[in-house]
């Protein structure tokens, strides 16, 4: 192998991993304030790409990505009100049934809107076959553009949870919502609110991915399990690691094309997930005892 | 003669050394306690006893036959049965259900032989349940053999759930705080059933916060501190014990 | 005892020959076909609902054992092994009357696998992987379990998608009729519809009897208390694992005698059969039917199924299915085929705490 396509396979694993590690991010929102696993997740990123792909027709790219963004974070914030927030003490069964049925709906009513057709927006930069060069190889401003996006959201993410008293209250409600109701904390809408960011963040995920990886009515669930294998690797509710261990997945899953046909990418990411829940289901980076104390 | 012999066992969960070199035996036939404040390793102590969890070093002995590291149906298979802390009834099935699971191990049919319907196995089922209401009639919970468990008042939880650990036959019975909850007219009534069950040859290790409960019917015991065993002797002792004492009244010396 | 257990089967049989009796008095014949269909897909309901509503275990890959038992059928029985009739093997299974040769489409002789020995073939191999699969599965819990369930379906629809050997998007087609016995063949032609009505709910109606026999034994008991407390059953001596493990490959054997017959049946399958949306399609049909009930997985089965085949869904079957897992689990989580149902919206209504699935 050259060392040209050495390169090209691992850009193309960073991009991939991002919307990975973007899925995984959104499982650990919503876990973390929850202890529900949203199967829909996926959904809000295939839904954030075909809304701004629509939009485009009308809008500025940029501004037809910011009202994807919107649209999608109110759609999640709506979810949870209108599905989960009045399940009293329900069921991992019940939930998982739930998010799986919004997932269909969802899959649903897009290929009614939107047709069986593969959609993507524009390159942000130049075109398909702009490229820049950087350090001796040649990669689509679009990569860059991924792996920006995906650094910020991170970093936006990280000062949110820690430096902001809404991150905080969120926090709070995650480690023992009780308690935190007793603060004054009112615990359903911070539930809402990460129904909301998760949303958000998946749409934004979707917007920019969309114009390497496209965007069609059903790519969510492979989306959803790929980035629930991130969001294990990296063991659950943990950030950092969800993205290092996305870049793992979008890497290995892009080498792997090396080997196998493409038309068997995912047997070999779901195969890491089998592998790494038969053998440590708290993750690579995630401690056992407490997995098995979170009640999962 | 010693029924179970549990020696030197440590469990260590990430930091915390939750049991530490404990030893003691329960003799057959007797009733024995485990006391000590919250987090003592108490509850620690009888999930490694009972096989929910894994001893790092120690080993436990069951008629002198080690059992540490067996998975908790082997340890009841060989006769030891539990009950829980917090109540594990099974839901949606009635008390005298939920007793005949405790007949469980005493079964034969196989899971093909159950799918076939074979004849056998329904003779097998009905002397199920003829021993369980037993059970029950012997812990005066007889009537509410057709009504669902989970349904029932605390109290009765308590003893369904009495009755479901001693349809297994145990030699050993292992209570987990079984006055937790409970009144104290319901928590003298526990004593005595406690007291019955010994009658019958069965042994008991409890766990309990109820002290008067625990004096009045123990033979010997052990008192447990941040996973060290303080104390071992029969109650009239144990109360005298300095170290005993200092811990639960927080007196300086 | 056995009578009350029993007489729900008796009337159940007796309603299969009374819909074919009514279908052939009024013309409606045509509705056998996605009658017979249907039972198969209950097939497949029935062992789900043992796994789902009695041990408790979610499984969302359960078309995928279907996908393992109608493809190897199909292929082993279209896939000519002429070129390689010298070898030792080959000879060998000829000669032990598992070949034989059958004229394709074109007059041509193939030699191929006589179906019976397909369907064992099959069958064994989606109990085989059920059996290794499952040990490390059913170790998990809630969402671990749900997403490595997921996994392994996606792996398997995955795979007959991209291999060419098995038809790929197109899947296999020209699968011989399945000659059971001298006078029973299971087979698409219409001249068989009764019979093929008959083998299909034939089928049905034993899986319903070992299910029911086994729900109501020591052996079902324990299940529901591994459902119930599963460490509480632990602590009774049941060996929960083993009897998780051996749920989840009875179940999987139904579904791959299912994916053997309907394939014949249908003379081909396509890698549609084995999509996600097919095994959560089987999880809302056992959610409907109330979860740990065996006839209401049944009947609904039946209902769903064929009012989906006979296109009354139209473009919204996969929405419908969808919609029907949401309204379930939030208002009614018991199923809608329960005594309680009006108790159960009331509770709901006036929001008061269930103790839910």
């Amino acid at each position: 192998m050259n060392i040209d396509l050495f390169f090209q396979y691992i850009v193309a694993g960073v991009t991939y991993g991002a919307i990975y590690a973007v899925v995984a991010i959104g499982f650990n929102i919503i876990y973390n304030a929850t202890g529900i696993i949203n199967f829909a997740q996926g959904e809000f990123v295939m839904l954030g790409g075909m809304t701004a792909v629509t939009l485009h027709h009308f809008l500025p790219l940029y501004a037809a990505i910011i009202a994807a963004v919107v649209i999608t974070t109110a759609v999640g914030g709506l979810i949870e009100i209108l599905f989960i927030r009045w399940l009293r003490r329900p069921s991992v069964l019940r939930v998982i049934i739930i998010t799986i049925g919004l997932s269909i709906i969802i899959r649903e009513a897009a290929m009614h809107i939107w047709g069986e057709g593969v959609r993507a927006l524009p390159y942000f930069t130049g075109t398909s076959v702009t490229s820049v060069r950087l350090g001796g190889v040649f990669i689509s401003p679009q990569v860059l553009w991924v792996a920006g996006i995906t650094a910020l959201m991170v970093a936006a993410l990280n000062i949110f949870f820690g430096h902001t008293l809404t991150g905080r209250q969120m926090r709070a409600c995650s480690a023992n919502q009780q308690a935190a109701r007793l603060c004054g904390v009112n615990a359903g809408n911070m539930v809402t609110l990460s129904f909301m960011l998760s949303a958000a963040i998946g749409a934004l995920g979707g917007c920019i991915v969309s114009p390497i990886t496209y965007v069609q009515y059903d790519s969510g669930t492979p989306l959803a399990i790929k980035g629930f294998t991130v969001a294990i690797l990296g063991g659950l509710g943990n950030s950092f690691a969800a993205v290092a261990a996305g870049l793992v997945l979008g890497i290995l899953e892009s080498f792997s094309i090396w080997v196998l046909p493409a038309a068997y990418k995912d047997v070999v990411s779901i195969s890491v997930l089998l592998i790494i829940l038969f053998l440590r289901p708290s993750g690579i980076f995630g401690s056992a005892e407490t997995a098995r104390l979170k009640e999962f | 003669m010693r029924l179970l012999d549990v020696r030197g066992l440590s469990k260590r969960f990430g930091g915390l050394q939750a049991v530490s070199g404990v030893s003691f035996g329960v003799s057959e036939g007797a009733i024995k306690a485990l006391i000590g404040p919250n987090g003592a390793g108490k509850t620690t102590l009888f999930n490694l006893i009972s096989g929910f969890l894994t001893p790092d070093t120690g080993a436990v002995l069951f008629h002198e036959r080690p059992i540490q590291g067996l998975r908790p149906y082997e340890i009841a298979r060989r006769g030891i049965a539990r009950t829980f802390q917090h109540i594990r009834l099974f839901p949606k099935m009635t008390s005298i259900e939920n007793v005949m699971i405790g007949r469980h191990l005493h079964g034969k049919t196989g899971f093909v032989s159950a799918m076939l319907g074979l004849p056998g196995i329904w003779r097998e089922d009905r002397g199920a349940k003829e021993r369980s209401l037993e059970v029950m009639e012997f812990l005066g919970i007889s009537g509410l053999a057709d009504q669902e468990a989970t349904s029932l008042s605390y109290g009765q939880q308590r003893l369904v759930e009495l009755a479901r650990a001693l349809a297994c036959e145990p030699g050993l019975l292992l209570l987990d705080e079984p006055a937790a909850g409970l009144n104290m007219r319901e928590t003298a009534e526990m004593a005595s059933m406690i007291s019955k069950v010994r009658d019958k040859g069965i042994a008991i290790l409890i766990v309990e916060h109820d002290m008067s409960l625990v004096m009045n019917i123990s033979d010997e015991i052990v008192v447990l501190n941040y996973g060290e065993k303080v104390a071992d002797d029969t109650p009239l002792a144990v109360q005298k014990h300095k170290e005993v004492v200092r811990i639960y009244l927080g007196e300086e010396e | 005892m056995r009578s009350r257990i029993y007489l729900p089967l008796l009337i159940f049989i007796a309603a299969l020959i009374g819909v074919q009796q009514i279908t052939s008095y009024t013309g409606t014949a045509y509705y056998l076909t996605q009658l017979t269909m249907a039972a198969y897909y209950c097939l497949v309901i029935v062992g789900l609902c043992l796994m789902i509503g009695y041990a408790g275990q979610i499984s969302l890959g359960h078309a995928g054992f279907f996908a393992i038992g109608g493809y190897l059928s199909a292929f082993l029985t279209t896939y000519d092994l002429t070129p390689m009739k010298d070898d030792r093997i080959i000879s060998f299974l000829a000669k032990a009357g598992f070949l034989w040769t059958r004229e394709d489409l074109y007059g041509g002789q193939m030699l191929i696998f006589q179906p019976w020995a397909a369907c064992i073939a099959a069958v064994l191999s989606a109990v085989l992987i059920a059996y290794v699969i499952g040990g490390p599965v059913l170790k998990l819990k809630g969402h671990y379990l749900a997403m490595a369930t997921l996994g392994f379906g996606t792996i398997v629809y995955r795979i007959v998608l991209g291999m060419t050997a098995l038809g790929g998007a197109d899947g296999l087609s020209d699968v011989p009729p399945f000659k059971i016995l001298p006078f029973l063949e299971v087979s698409g032609e219409m001249s068989d519809r009764v019979q093929n009505y008959y083998i299909a709910w034939g089928l049905v109606v034993v899986a319903v009897f070992l299910s029911l026999n086994l729900i109501h034994s020591r052996i079902g008991r324990a299940l529901r208390s591994i459902h119930g407390a599963e460490d509480a059953a632990n602590a009774m001596g049941i060996d929960t694992a083993r009897y998780k493990l051996y749920t989840f490959v009875l179940s999987a054997a139904f579904a791959s005698v299912a994916g053997v017959f309907l394939t014949h049946y249908n003379g081909g399958i396509g890698p549609s059969e084995a999509s996600i949306m097919k095994s959560v399609r089987y999880v809302a049909i056992v959610a409907v039917g109330g979860m740990a009930n065996l006839w209401g997985a049944v009947v609904m089965g039946t209902l769903l199924n064929f009012l989906s085949l006979r296109g009354y869904f139209g473009t919204y079957d996969d929405a419908v299915f969808g919609a029907i897992l949401i309204v379930i689990m939030l208002f009614v989580p018991r199923g809608l085929l329960h005594m309680d149902i009006v108790r159960d919206l009331k509770a709901l209504l006036s929001g008061r705490d269930e103790e839910a699935v």
